[in-house]
């Protein structure tokens, strides 16, 4: 956001806090929307306590008119429900920020210089709007109206969103909401509105936008790859991909399977891939330990099958509803032997989408599983992104049933490594039927444990995933190739690290990024990428280890043998603020030493909880 | 779901064509006996040879995929249930075999059968019960007797154990039977039943174990003197709490169908729920579909 408030604004963040009954989630959600449709970008980032009801909670919404890459590290506007509400984020507002309170509710402190403040008696102008008894509903309608106002967004379009997404409640809920929104748009702001007025929006493609959050995203990548199985088991955050799998799988004729636990989801997942369907199943935390034995027998029997896993804080129980990326080394390694498999990160909501379709891909052309690695971060936040071409993208995987053979080897020693399995129902012409097994078998899939079966399928297994290695793209450099520092990112922290890259820049700072979105096997290139730089900071959301590297980090050292890559971490649970990382890199430069806890600000409930 | 798969009808087939690797259970093992009614139930039934997939978990019984000449999974220990649940909702023209053995069964899959059973998942579930781990070579299973002696519990085994059929009934089977693999003909006529019961339909089969728990069904054999007590005639096989009165009944107990009930099956229950979302949808494709879902986020 501009400093002087006159111009017109490129972005703002506005963070809503009060508690999780209240609905703040909504007015992001219709914020989130209409920037949708109003060609201005979107990013936002919520918290919601663990706790299954109650408690305080907050949404955030960045709005801006060019390219939002990152939640914003400081908030410019904050609107506060309640007195703990601004208690707890009035440390997050920038200074020369606006502070809008409900003034039935909140009494701030005098506090003239570092803030505005706007005191609106949210609570009674809307019972006074919508009538004396749903005194706590409404409020959220209210805000939405008096931001709409503020930032002169489009008021049919909000009205239109409002009308059709309450409809079904009936007509009496569409005329209190709207009833509260309007006494929010009618409340005179003053001087404030002149200083609140948005840039002209950077017109974009044709094609219509579209706002999702990124586990939505992920559902229908899934289905427009051609998935029409899925097992799961209720864990916070993987839950709402498969509630979306469950309500949308059946128009597309496909099943998901709540399954009784952790490792029958996989089974399940498995069983339908062998069948001749594709599968998904996911997780989040414990649940990724728990699928651990059979991602190994799916790689033994060379099985394809995509595993989601959105990563929350952990270990154990962990944060449930906190960000982390420290299920990296799992995805990698999970499973008891050498145990190959794939490994891909989405970086942002959009790729989330169409994540779920190369992985797909891939673990049919390679015939293993493949890791989805999301995280609670990207699961939750709502961007904007443009609307897939889906007769490009949409894809049939049905299987087919023609006759093998003869001599059918479903794992067959090729150069490429790589097995091709018959569905059951495909008739071999030598009546000779191939099995599938975690034992160590031959070619033809029956159990062999002779010494030199074993080292050929060992480097069978490894093969293809060193073809696949040789044919991934090269990573691309975000900035000049060669430079001072190189961030390296991987999954949702791109956006973060890209924003840090361009702030570093106009500073006069020689920065560059690269983002390794293929984590096992690795692009090919890195190491040219490096050369280019005296100093590598892998940029992670998890610890520096025993030996002082973040989990990637440390993969990078051992393949490259590179001793410039140092680490940028922390472990607070909450996504990378754009400072933190510019702050971590100055002072691992100048030799400083980094005290992560010192840095964080402490705002009360925005950890989640347990 | 779900192409009905387009073969042309195979050829007639015999027992010889379905076998493959020779079995590596121990000579004397009643196994062999269940193994050999599977290959004469597809042979009299003319299951088409590429239709027929059996999936196991670990163990000793566990082991029947690769004895037979057919589509086979060897899979983790315990969880051989859910993985058949992957095929067969997927596959409604195949029917699902899963064989295994009482630990496979009653204690690391344990949780599967409830569930397996509870959801009425189409497939024929085979346990072969000997009442031993034989493959780790003689530890306490939880069917073992209390007084067992094993390397686990070399004073005796003190666990109370599992009643099988009580667990299959309470865990909503729709097929519950008992049989014992010295009598392959009653082995081959519960098998049938079970191949035509629309359901979850589960079979406990006495098999010996001769290596480590020798003699251990002999009450049961009346070649060794025992006693095979047929489930009497009268017996109301939709009674519920009548097939817990013979589930109760002293070692060596009943054998037949305990219990059999017509409930839906999750293969209908969930080819229902995909018939009513696609009446609203009528003829759209996928392509179709999503594009509509999308603009509904934009």
């Amino acid at each position: 956001m501009s400093e002087s408030v006159s111009r017109p604004l490129t972005d703002a963040v506005i963070r809503f806090a009060g508690n999780s009954q209240d609905g703040i989630q909504a007015i992001g959600g219709f914020l989130a929307r209409l920037a949708g449709r109003t060609d201005k970008d979107v990013m936002t980032y919520m918290t919601i306590p663990a706790t299954i009801s109650g408690g305080p909670s907050i949404f955030q919404v960045r709005l801006g008119t060019g390219e939002v890459l990152s939640a914003g590290d400081e908030v410019d506007i904050l609107v506060a429900f309640y007195q703990h509400s601004y208690q707890n984020h009035i440390a997050t507002l920038r200074t020369g920020g606006l502070l809008i309170y409900d003034s039935d509710a909140v009494q701030p402190e005098p506090n003239p210089t570092r803030y505005r403040t706007l005191g609106v008696p949210i609570s009674s102008l809307t019972v006074e709007a919508i009538g004396g008894t749903g005194k706590d509903k409404g409020k959220n309608m209210f805000v939405l109206g008096l931001v709409a106002r503020l930032f002169d967004l489009d008021l049919p379009k909000l009205e239109r969103m409002l009308e059709d997404y309450y409809r079904s409640k009936g007509e009496d809920v569409v005329r209190r909401v709207l009833g509260a929104f309007h006494a929010g748009y009618a409340y005179n702001l003053g001087q404030l509105t002149e200083d609140y007025r948005f840039a002209g929006a950077i017109p974009r493609g044709d094609r219509p936008r579209v706002v999702m959050d990124g586990n939505q995203a992920l559902a229908y990548g899934a289905i427009a790859a051609g998935i029409r199985f899925g097992a799961g088991y209720p864990i916070t955050p993987w839950s709402t991909i498969m509630e979306t799998l469950r309500a949308e799988l059946p128009k597309y004729g496909g099943i998901f399977v709540q399954a009784e636990d952790e490792l029958a989801a996989i089974a399940m997942a498995c069983g339908a891939s062998y069948a001749g369907y594709l599968a998904v199943t996911g997780t989040s935390g414990p649940g990724i330990s728990l699928k651990s034995e059979a991602i190994g027998w799916a790689v033994m029997a060379e099985i394809p099958v995509v595993i989601v896993d959105v990563q929350r804080g952990g270990p154990s129980t962990g944060l449930p509803t906190n960000v982390e990326q420290s299920d990296l080394n799992l995805a990698c390694y999970a499973s008891h032997g050498d145990a190959p498999r794939i490994v891909i990160a989405p970086a942002d909501v959009e790729d989330c989408f169409y994540t779920m379709i190369e992985a797909a891909n891939l673990a049919r052309e390679y015939s293993c599983p493949v890791i989805v690695l999301t995280d609670q971060a990207l699961a939750t936040r709502v961007e904007t992104f443009e609307m897939p071409d889906f007769s490009k993208c949409v894809q049939d995987l049905s299987p087919t049933f023609e006759p093998r053979g003869p001599n059918f080897k479903p794992y067959a020693n090729t150069p490429d490594g790589i097995a091709h399995h018959a569905p059951p129902g495909t008739p071999m012409v030598d009546g000779k039927y191939p099995v599938v097994t975690g034992l160590e078998h031959d070619e033809s899939g029956h159990p062999a444990s002779r010494p030199a079966n074993h080292v050929m399928m060992v480097a069978k297994r490894r093969r293809k995933l060193q073809v696949l290695a040789g044919r991934l793209p090269k990573p691309e450099v975000y900035g000049p190739p060669e430079g001072n520092v190189l961030l390296v990112g991987w999954g949702s922290t791109r956006g973060p690290i890209r924003e840090a890259v361009d702030r570093a820049r106009a500073e006069g700072e020689s920065v560059s990024a690269v983002h390794i979105r293929y984590l096992n096997p690795l692009p090919p290139g890195l190491d040219e990428i490096f050369d280019g730089f005296p100093h590598i900071f892998v940029v992670e959301l998890n610890d520096e280890g025993l030996y002082g590297y973040g989990q990637l980090a440390a993969m990078l050292r051992a393949r490259y043998c590179n001793d410039k890559i140092r680490g940028i971490n922390k472990t607070d649970g909450l996504p990378f603020k754009v400072r933190e990382i510019l702050d971590q890199m100055r002072r691992k430069l100048s030799g400083l030493p980094v005290d992560v806890s010192a840095a964080i600000v402490e705002v009360g409930d925005e950890g989640g909880g347990g | 779901m779900i192409a009905e798969t387009q073969t042309q009808p195979s050829q007639r087939y015999t027992k010889k064509d379905l076998v493959a690797d020779h079995p590596t259970w121990c000579p004397g093992c009643g196994d062999f006996s269940i193994l050999s009614v599977f290959f004469k139930l597809m042979e009299k039934r003319q299951v088409p040879h590429e239709k027929i997939t059996c999936v196991a978990g670990i163990g000793c019984s566990s082991r029947f995929p690769y004895f037979v000449n057919a589509y086979g999974v060897h899979f983790l220990h315990g969880r051989a249930l859910p993985f058949a649940t992957g095929i067969s909702l997927m596959r409604p023209d195949l029917h699902v075999f899963v064989f295994g053995g009482d630990g496979d069964a009653f204690s690391i899959g344990g949780n599967h059968i409830d569930h397996a059973a509870r959801k009425n998942v189409r497939m024929t579930y085979v346990i072969m019960d000997n009442e031993v781990y034989g493959l780790t070579k003689k530890q306490t299973s939880p069917t073992s007797p209390v007084g067992f002696k094993s390397k686990t519990d070399p004073t005796g085994a003190v666990d109370h154990p599992i009643n099988p059929m009580k667990k299959l009934i309470a865990a909503g089977a729709t097929f519950v039977a008992r049989t014992h693999s010295h009598l392959p003909n009653h082995v081959m006529e519960m098998m049938e039943r079970a191949l035509d019961h629309d359901g979850f339909s589960v079979i406990e089969c006495l098999s010996e174990c001769t290596e480590f728990f020798p003699g251990a069904f002999d009450s049961a054999n009346p070649r060794k003197g025992g006693q095979f007590q047929l489930v009497p005639p009268d017996h109301d096989v939709t009674d519920e709490v009548a097939a817990y009165r013979l589930a109760l009944a002293p070692p060596p107990g009943y054998f037949g169908v305990f219990y059999q009930v017509k409930r839906p099956t999750k293969n209908a229950l969930e080819a229902g729920i995909i018939e009513q979302a696609r009446q609203k949808i009528g003829s759209a494709t996928p392509q179709e579909l999503l594009q509509k879902t999308f603009q509904r986020f934009s």
